[in-house]
């Protein structure tokens, strides 16, 4: 391992930490336009941990180590999620240590402390929002892993770098199998990340909530943490979105100075353009039901499946 | 690689010498018992762990001989007159003895603990029951001929009887253990004649049945027969009806041991029946295990969701992971029989490594569960909560089986799925049309049964241990004893191990898929701790590595935090959300944890609701769910050998007079027919 590669892991990982709440910031922005409001500031959620983590934490009295525990857990899990995702480059010394399968265990592992942490205090509204949290992931999560699987018969593996290096190397069109795949995972990105039309980030209303609503009792550095965790989750998604689709502008192969100059800037009019387009889907459509996410996430599970037969049967 | 197709047979075998004087000095523990039954301090303080260190004696024996990868065979002179008993030590047997051993003793240090004088069996007696439980499981796996084997098997069924109806002055105690006794013999009754088509016409040695060269047909109603007994035993959908009865009566370190070994002896049977005995395999009798896996899966998934007694959810999550491991063993027959060696050596890998983690996670929560009901009494998860205040030992002992059990990483639960996911991924390369579609498909349930279990897994943990206490008398719960403590902490070390150590157990395991299949799985990396066993893919995994990151990050983040910004803690009341004081009666339930999955899955379900009429003052509300397969199959059946039984009474009048008359026409009738013919 070359220092340049430790380099780029290094940079990929604080990369990540400081877009993470700029591609929320800018979304948000997005979103304003389209809603004909003034925008709030790109910078926003920064300030926002910047105020959280200067708070005075408060704790519920029947609170367990765990609850104090879980938004570190949950944090680092989504760091080194952002360190194994091949942003900017796929010969990086962390990607080995985990594939595609193993990424999404370790959101689930992100998931379940989080869920666990929503019922520690004990009130009717974080164990109803970890109900539905783990709702939402045990229907997202098969629908994932067949996008995964779809991505991987065409590279024949489920190693992340590998996938985006086959495509890479496949010219800039998109096949159909990958297209449909494409699909389902935009639409697990939406359930996974509490985006409408399967959660309200903005919400305050707690029946409606999930993803807010285990978060309800947070406070503090604990909450800057889990919105960070939030934002990176967000980011790490994306970032996974344009490794099975979308690798122009990635590094592939042995990673130099050079490559970096053009990872960077293409990193980041990628983001931009993920941004704009979940605002646009944000605005164009409503929240649902909690009732009805299940049909919302076994169309994305369809979509997918019919990227696996048109693969295996017209081989494209 | 280098592939031991042939391996080599020891002139004097040492190891399964010392095997079987470790089950004889298990049975000996048992009997020991008997000098002072009603001792508690005898059978808790003394045999209970001297059992532990022979379960640990046992375990390193068979890493051993598994390490050395050779064969040992020995005729003992007992058994039937021209049948001496044949005894067997080979990789597969010592993968499932040093499961065995190393579970049992953790097991058994926890019971050291556990049991106390109470309202059933004398300990003593349990104690000897318990070790003839032991030791016949043990006798399974080094059997070597039809007889030993199924005399073992029997003896295996029974001593579990016993141990299940410990607490027999109960009469829902008596019923379920009459469920399981029913159900262990009509599997029984399948392995039996599933021997009985295998030795052909030679002697009924395992021996003999590899080089028997069965017909196809007969092979395949070998198969399917020992599909059908061996599955009953462990719990495949439609025969696992006994399994979410008898795990909940039985005292939990049995129920850890039913579950956690005695389980896998079943997967043994069936790995040494369907990959051993009967030869290569046919690749479509896969199809049948796979399929049966695949449901099995979302079956005890779903159920185990919906279940309100903690010991019920975790009989029903073992249905769920017994799915996962005939799921393997389905994909390990289709490769095998199509042609590709080293995936079906992956799959088979996956198999046994589940075979293993499941032995280490569900004991370690059935243990849980028994802390927990010694603690407060209460097996009912609406009458739980809070307990990681009192009991900071189970609580957190058993947090590492419930991550494991949810297949998270770095945990052991997460290696095998991910083995199996894997070998899943190259089911579009079999050679038959519709089964390599179907096959990639089949992924998605396995995903959809991790995923729900780990939903089942924050239910199960979330509402006994965390929230706040649901009744006024947990709070003076308290944590469980040393030896407890000691059997908790041996299996959750388990899970850990299995889970960093991936490259290190699967290098062990090679030596089956070597044994089974004469292929093994290439470990591609060069670094000792990333996994990279897909044949042909780069593909790899390395949880230390992640496991050390997330620390690293974790700890990084905390010591930051605490520079920058030196604010302190406050503790204050929860978040009431201005209503006023909050109940611990508001928490959510685990009724509630089970209504998404009751409300999606509904046709599962046979459901029965009471519902508060508006008026009512005092109102209540109740739901009971039942299996449909109970409607659908057992109710009928049993109704319809009772019509039989019946009718077939008829003839027994009960008086001599009858019978001359029965024995009288007899005779005419062969009087006729001899003068006619």
């Amino acid at each position: 391992m070359s220092a340049v590669e430790w380099f780029t892991q290094g940079l990929e990982v604080v990369v990540a930490l400081a877009a993470a709440p700029v591609l929320l910031g800018w979304l948000n922005q997005c979103r304003a336009w389209l809603q004909n409001r003034r925008a709030p500031s790109l910078w926003l959620p920064y300030r926002n941990l910047r105020k959280l983590f200067h708070k005075e934490a408060l704790i519920a009295e029947n609170a367990s180590p765990l609850f104090r525990l879980a938004p570190y857990v949950v944090f680092g899990a989504m760091v080194l999620a952002a360190g194994i995702i091949p942003s900017m480059g796929t010969r990086l010394p962390l990607v080995v240590s985990a594939d595609a399968i193993a990424l999404v265990g370790l959101f689930a592992a992100a998931r379940m402390f989080m869920a666990l942490a929503a019922m520690d205090v004990g009130t009717a509204f974080g164990t109803l929002g970890a109900r539905r949290e783990m709702m939402v992931g045990f229907l997202a999560e098969p629908a994932l892993l067949m996008v995964i699987l779809v991505a991987s018969l065409t590279s024949s593996s489920t190693a992340l770098p590998a996938i985006t290096e086959s495509l890479a190397a496949g010219g800039l069109g998109l096949s159909p199998s990958l297209a449909f795949s494409a699909v389902a995972f935009v639409l697990v990105l939406l359930a996974e990340n509490a985006r409408i039309p399967v959660d309200n980030p903005a919400t305050h209303l707690e029946l409606t909530m999930i993803h807010e609503a285990t978060l309800l009792e947070y406070s503090a550095r604990h909450l800057a943490l889990m919105e960070w965790a939030a934002q990176l989750k967000l980011f790490n998604y994306v970032c996974i979105g344009f490794a099975l689709f979308l690798p122009w502008g990635v590094e592939v192969g042995p990673i130099g100075p050079m490559g970096l100059l053009v990872a960077v800037p293409a990193l980041a009019l990628k983001l931009a353009a993920a941004g704009a387009g979940i605002a646009l889907i944000e605005t164009v459509s409503a929240k649902m039901r909690v009732m009805r996410i299940p049909e919302f996430l076994s169309t994305a599970f369809l979509f997918a499946v019919l990227g696996l037969l048109v693969h295996v049967l017209l081989g494209a | 690689m280098h592939i031991p197709v042939h391996p080599v047979i020891t002139p004097l075998p040492k190891l399964l010498v010392g095997c079987v004087v470790l089950l004889l000095g298990w049975a000996a523990v048992g009997v020991a018992g008997l000098l002072r039954p009603r001792s508690v301090r005898l059978a808790g303080r003394v045999l209970f762990p001297l059992g532990a260190l022979i379960g640990l004696a046992l375990a390193v024996l068979a890493v051993t001989s598994l390490l050395g990868g050779g064969i040992e065979r020995m005729v003992l002179p007992i058994g039937l007159p021209g049948l001496p008993a044949h005894l067997r030590l080979d990789p597969l047997s010592s993968v499932f003895l040093a499961l065995l051993g190393a579970a049992a003793a953790g097991i058994s240090m926890f019971a050291g603990g556990y049991f106390r004088a109470g309202q059933g069996t004398a300990p003593g007696l349990l104690g000897l029951q318990y070790h003839l439980f032991l030791a016949s499981m043990g006798g399974v796996l080094i059997a070597a001929d039809a007889y030993s084997f199924l005399l073992a098997w029997e003896a295996m069924a029974l001593t579990s009887y016993f141990l299940v109806v410990t607490e027999h002055r109960r009469a829902e105690i008596r019923r379920a253990g009459l469920i399981y006794l029913l159900m262990a013999h009509v599997g029984a009754l399948a392995i039996l004649l599933a021997f009985g088509v295998m030795h052909g016409a030679g002697p009924f040695t395992f021996h003999a049945m590899r080089s028997a060269h069965l017909s196809a047909g007969w092979a395949a109603a070998a198969f399917l027969l020992a599909l059908a007994g061996f599955g009953a035993k462990a719990g495949l959908v439609p025969l696992h009806v006994w399994l979410p009865e008898a795990h909940p009566a039985a005292p939990s370190p049995v129920s850890a041991l039913m579950s956690g070994v005695m389980l896998k002896t079943a997967v043994y049977g069936m790995l040494r029946v369907g990959l051993d005995l009967l030869g290569p395999p046919v690749w479509w009798w896969g199809l049948a295990p796979l399929a049966l896996g695949l449901f099995t899966i979302l079956y005890g998934a779903l159920f185990a969701a919906v279940q309100t007694d903690m010991k019920r959810l975790l009989a029903y999550s073992s249905v769920e992971n017994i799915g996962v491991i005939f799921t393997g063993i389905g994909l390990t027959i289709v490769f095998a029989g199509s042609g590709m060696p080293a995936v079906a050596a992956l799959a088979l890998l996956a198999t046994l490594y589940h075979c293993l983690n499941h032995s280490m996670m569900k004991s370690l929560l059935f243990l849980g569960t028994g802390a927990v009901l010694h603690a407060t009494g209460e097996r009912n998860l609406g009458r739980l909560g809070g307990l990681i205040h009192r009991m900071p030992w189970v609580a957190w002992l058993t947090l590492i089986g419930t991550l494991a059990i949810a297949g998270l990483p770095p945990l052991n639960g997460f290696v095998s799925e991910w083995l199996l996911l894997q070998s899943f991924l190259f089911g579009d390369q079999v050679p038959h049309t519709f089964v390599n579609l179907l096959i990639p498909m089949g992924m998605a349930l396995v995903a959809l049964g991790a995923a729900l279990a780990g939903y089942v897994m924050v239910k199960f943990y979330g509402v006994i241990f965390l929230g706040r206490p649901r009744e006024a008398s947990l709070e003076q719960a308290h944590d469980c004893g040393w030896l407890e403590r000691i059997g908790l902490a041996w299996l959750a070390l388990g899970c850990v191990a299995l889970g960093l150590l991936p490259v290190q157990v699967i290098g062990a395991l090679g030596r089956v898929s070597a044994q089974l299949l004469g292929a093994v799985v290439p470990q591609a990396s060069a670094h000792s701790w990333l996994l990279a066993p897909v044949p042909g893919r780069p593909v790899s995994y390395g949880p230390a590595v992640l496991l050390t990151a997330t620390v690293a990050v974790v700890l990084l983040t905390m010591w930051a935090v605490r520079l920058l910004y030196r604010q302190r803690v406050r503790r204050v009341s929860a978040w009431d959300c201005g209503f006023g004081a909050l109940t611990p009666r508001m928490q959510d339930t685990a009724e509630g944890f089970g209504q998404p999955i009751r409300h999606l899955f509904q046709p599962f379900f046979e459901m029965q609701r009471e519902l508060p009429a508006p008026q009512d003052s005092a109102p209540r509300y109740r739901i009971s769910i039942r299996e449909r397969i109970w409607t659908i199959a057992y109710e009928p059946l049993c109704t319809a050998t009772d019509w039989v039984a019946n009718t077939a009474a008829r003839v027994q009048q009960g008086r001599i007079s009858v019978y001359l008359l029965y024995s009288f026409v007899t005779l005419l009738v062969l009087l006729a027919v001899a003068l006619l013919s």
